[in-house]
């Protein structure tokens, strides 16, 4: 690719690359993401790639190796351009027969397409399932037509047309006048709006300014960001470009973790190809604007995400937050006015900039525009990555995007907002998805993980589990937030094993409140939330463990008993042979019971009782004669 | 240097631009209780003891006054029941290390299962060695609930010379390491 040297070179060279893929009328588009990847996604590239040539058909196909398309569940997937034909969990011996008829010829192959849990009919088409059909995918619908390593599929949607119209005539006081009109949120956790964020970084004073890209993504489960780095990297470099020209920096900054490869790799070759191209460096397609960018490498930390440990770590110092009143975007890298926004913030810029204001503010709700990528995981048929219109309720996309719960459970809670969100129950479920509404009930946007949860989770030991996270995570710089976190650790693993006490409750309240006004950071002042929110949706659940030493859920060992039932028990044995404390004793030729001193609770008879049978119950509380004893 | 009025527990003052509440409050001869901050050292801001309440644009904050530099008009409550509360709680938390701070606040024991009863990490220790010495021998070892001072093996007689950062320590830990590592 030759360097662009005017805004209408980069134009030409659009038009060009457009007309390049039409000589290919067809495209095979295989996800190779991690999801995908696990399930043999890369076998079956390499099986269309072969059987593409086999079958004379490299003139007319081709093949893209693309980033997350999504539907993570029912991996690998595939889409057939221009038909968007969607394949399933296709294997490599599907490909000559996928080869021949859907790309040689028009017709599909069923048995690969979805099928309609309910309905039973087929949908080949991407739009037509309900996974996709309900979402709005502005951000990752590009993931599908674009191969990351290669610029010139970029161009060939409109790549850089936005940076190209920026540079030809909208001034940098416009762009921030877009962007604040545009009502953009930070999608990376607080949903601070982007334009004053930019006019406050360029408006201060202090040379050089830097614009940084926030690729850390910290939370367990959640590849939001990864998706993009991976996926697209040339959209969020554009977004960075197009800021840096607004504020008036002239370096920016990827901070993406070392746990990364795959993102460093294509974000180091965008940059490389940028760079070849003249979209970086000196003199931007002739405009007088000077940028480039670097990456940094982060240790992965969940802490490092916060603005200031990672602006710490970027000066090369250790990565925690600092005491400082000044934000930022005013004193930032080398105390520096520094402009973080993270991975999807940034990739809403170019969309702002082609689509215009009005367009992106009629998407969402008034306070809260555009889309939002989550990432859906837990107890959810259809798991994977979503983006959906902000404003939708949360019960459209866990019911209708994510298919409800499986195996005919009951849906308890929905966790949102990553380790430091909260839960929000049943009777929220038609709250919409917006920054200001999550908070209000007690949770967050967070950066957009959303996990959920059936009838057989204890929200207590949810609590737990994330407060645990969080204290190992914690920098443990401050007193509030590491000894804090600590103490309600403790009272957390006391409850949830039965040795919680009356005033357990107050306790962990005032804590919480302790860690939200003293903490140094965000950390600290959010980690409350997982417990402040079970307790706030869930209080009767914490009331049972306390007072009546019984675990409704069933989880929690201490608080739960084993039991065979007399009635069901057909002396199969099959108990005792699998349990490993020798707790299940033969008391007549047919009968079994379990020794509740001896077991352990870890549950193998339950599982090892024939279904039919269900002899062993599991039930909440102590066993009777502990319960006495005590 | 640019002078800033405002106010601090009711007192007005013409303070120094650039200084922070604490150093502001101090030389007014106002206390405000601390544990990491420490006038040769860099703000560090992690024992949230010297927190104090501050009244901006009408609102009401919490902010560490080791940290908060000056403004106009500022209005700051070094002892209000808000802070106190906090303050209280802290001393629980690292108890016994605050012990005679205890006594000031009407904290005579702790509602919590100790952990370091000898340290509060309030790092002086790490950082003097750092920013004052130019050595990296004491530093932060391990992060969240699991972070504790260590030192560097192999440097005791550097350490044996120096000895200067005991006297900042409130608890007996830089001492024990001290002994453990270079015994
Ligand atoms: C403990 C902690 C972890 C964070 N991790 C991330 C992260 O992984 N990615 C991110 O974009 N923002 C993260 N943030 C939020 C950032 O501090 C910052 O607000 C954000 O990058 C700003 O960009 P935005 O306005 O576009 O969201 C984190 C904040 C805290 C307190
Ligand atoms: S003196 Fe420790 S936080 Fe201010």
């Amino acid at each position: 690719m030759k360097k662009l040297t005017s805004v209408k070179d980069l134009e030409i060279v659009g038009r060009e690359c457009a007309s390049e893929q039409l000589k290919k009328p067809k495209t095979i588009t295989v996800c190779s993401e991690t999801g995908c990847l696990t399930c043999g996604s890369s076998k079956l590239a390499d099986a269309f790639e072969s059987e593409i040539e086999r079958q004379g058909l490299s003139g007319t196909v081709s093949l893209r190796r693309s980033a997350c398309l999504g539907f993570c569940e029912r991996g690998p997937v595939s889409i057939i351009l221009p038909q968007k034909i969607c394949y399933l969990q296709a294997r490599p011996e599907d490909v000559p027969e996928i080869v021949q008829k859907t790309l040689g010829g028009n017709e599909i192959v069923e048995r690969l397409v979805y099928k309609d849990t309910q309905t039973g009919v087929r949908l080949a088409c991407v739009d037509d399932i309900p996974f996709y059909k309900h979402q709005m995918r502005l951000l990752l619908a590009n993931n599908a037509v674009i191969d990351a390593a290669n610029i010139a599929d970029y161009f060939a949607i409109g790549g850089y047309s936005a940076l190209g119209k920026v540079l030809a005539g909208i001034g940098k006081d416009e762009v921030i006048e877009m962007i604040k009109g545009s009502k953009l949120r930070g999608r990376g956790g607080g949903g601070f709006p982007v334009g004053i964020k930019w006019q406050t970084t360029k408006d201060a004073p202090g040379e050089p300014k830097y614009v940084i890209v926030n690729g850390d993504e910290g939370d367990p489960g959640a590849f939001m960001d990864r998706s993009f780095l991976e996926g697209n990297p040339h959209g969020v470099l554009e977004g960075l470009i197009i800021g840096g020209y607004a504020i008036g920096a002239n370096e920016g900054f990827f901070y993406i973790r070392q746990e990364y490869p795959v993102a460093l790799e294509n974000v180091q070759l965008a940059i490389e190809q940028a760079r070849k191209c003249g979209l970086l460096g000196k003199d931007i397609l002739g405009s007088g604007f000077d940028f480039d960018v670097k990456i940094h490498r982060g240790a992965g930390a969940f802490v490092s995400g916060e603005s200031s440990a990672l602006m710490n770590a970027i000066e090369g110092n250790v990565g925690e937050p600092r005491p400082k009143y000044i934000h930022t975007s005013e004193k930032g890298i080398w105390d520096k006015p520094s402009c973080l926004n993270n991975v999807e913030t940034w990739a809403n810029v170019p969309l702002i900039i082609n689509n215009g204001v009005e367009w992106f503010k009629g998407i969402g709700t008034e306070a809260s525009t555009g889309t939002k990528v989550f990432s859906l995981v837990g107890k959810v048929n259809n798991t994977g990555l979503v983006e959906v219109p902000m404003g939708i309720p949360l019960r459209e996309i866990i019911f209708s995007i994510g298919g409800g719960v499986p195996k005919g459970k009951k849906f308890k809670a929905v966790q949102t907002g990553g380790p430091s969100g909260g839960v929000l129950p049943e009777s929220l479920l038609d709250l919409p998805v917006d920054f200001d509404e999550l908070k209000k009930a007690g949770s967050m946007m967070g950066s957009g993980g959303m996990i959920v949860m059936d009838e057989d989770t204890c929200m207590v030991d949810t609590a737990r589990y994330y407060i645990e996270f969080l204290a190992h995570e914690s920098c443990g710089k401050c007193i509030p937030c590491r000894e804090g976190l600590r103490q309600m650790l403790n009272i957390l693993n006391d409850i949830t094993s039965g040795r919680g006490k009356e005033g357990d409750i107050e306790l962990l309240e005032e804590l919480s409140e302790t860690l939200q006004e003293a903490s140094l950071c965000a950390l600290g002042q959010s980690a409350p939330n997982p417990v402040m929110s079970t307790i706030r949706h869930f209080r009767d659940e914490y009331e049972a463990h306390i007072r009546e030493k019984r675990c409704p859920a069933r989880v929690c060992k201490e608080l739960i008993t084993y039991e065979i039932d007399e009635e069901k028990c057909k002396g199969c044995g099959l108990c005792m042979k699998n349990c490993p404390a020798g707790a299940v004793e033969q008391i007549d030729k047919k009968q079994f019971k379990i020794n509740q001193t001896k077991c352990i609770k870890c549950g193998a008879c339950f599982t090892a009782c024939p279904e039919k049978f269900s002899a062993v119950v599991k039930k909440s509380g102590k066993p009777q004669e502990q319960a006495v004893a005590a | 240097m640019k002078k800033v009025s405002m106010n601090i527990d009711g007192k007005t003052v013409e303070a120094q631009e650039g200084a922070t509440i604490l150093e502001t409050a101090e030389a007014m001869g106002i206390h405000i209780p601390h544990l990491c901050y420490n006038e040769q050292l860099k703000v560090y801001g992690g024992c949230r003891l010297c927190m104090v309440e501050i009244t901006k644009n009408g609102k009401k904050r919490l902010v560490a006054s080791c940290a908060y530099p000056v403004e106009e008009g500022l209005v700051v409550e070094t002892s209000s029941e808000k802070v106190k509360k906090i303050r209280r709680m802290i001393i629980e938390l690292i108890w016994p290390v605050a012990q005679d701070l205890g006594r000031e606040y009407g904290v005579t024991a702790s509602r919590f299962r100790a952990a370091n009863t000898d340290c509060s990490l309030c790092g002086i220790c790490v950082r003097y060695c750092a920013e004052v010495k130019g050595s990296h021998i004491a530093y932060f070892k391990g992060r969240g609930i699991d972070r504790e001072i260590a030192l560097v093996p192999g440097m005791g007689k550097e350490c044996l010379y120096c000895r200067e950062c005991f006297n900042f320590c409130k608890g007996s830990k830089i001492l024990q390491e001290m002994d453990r590592v270079y015994a």
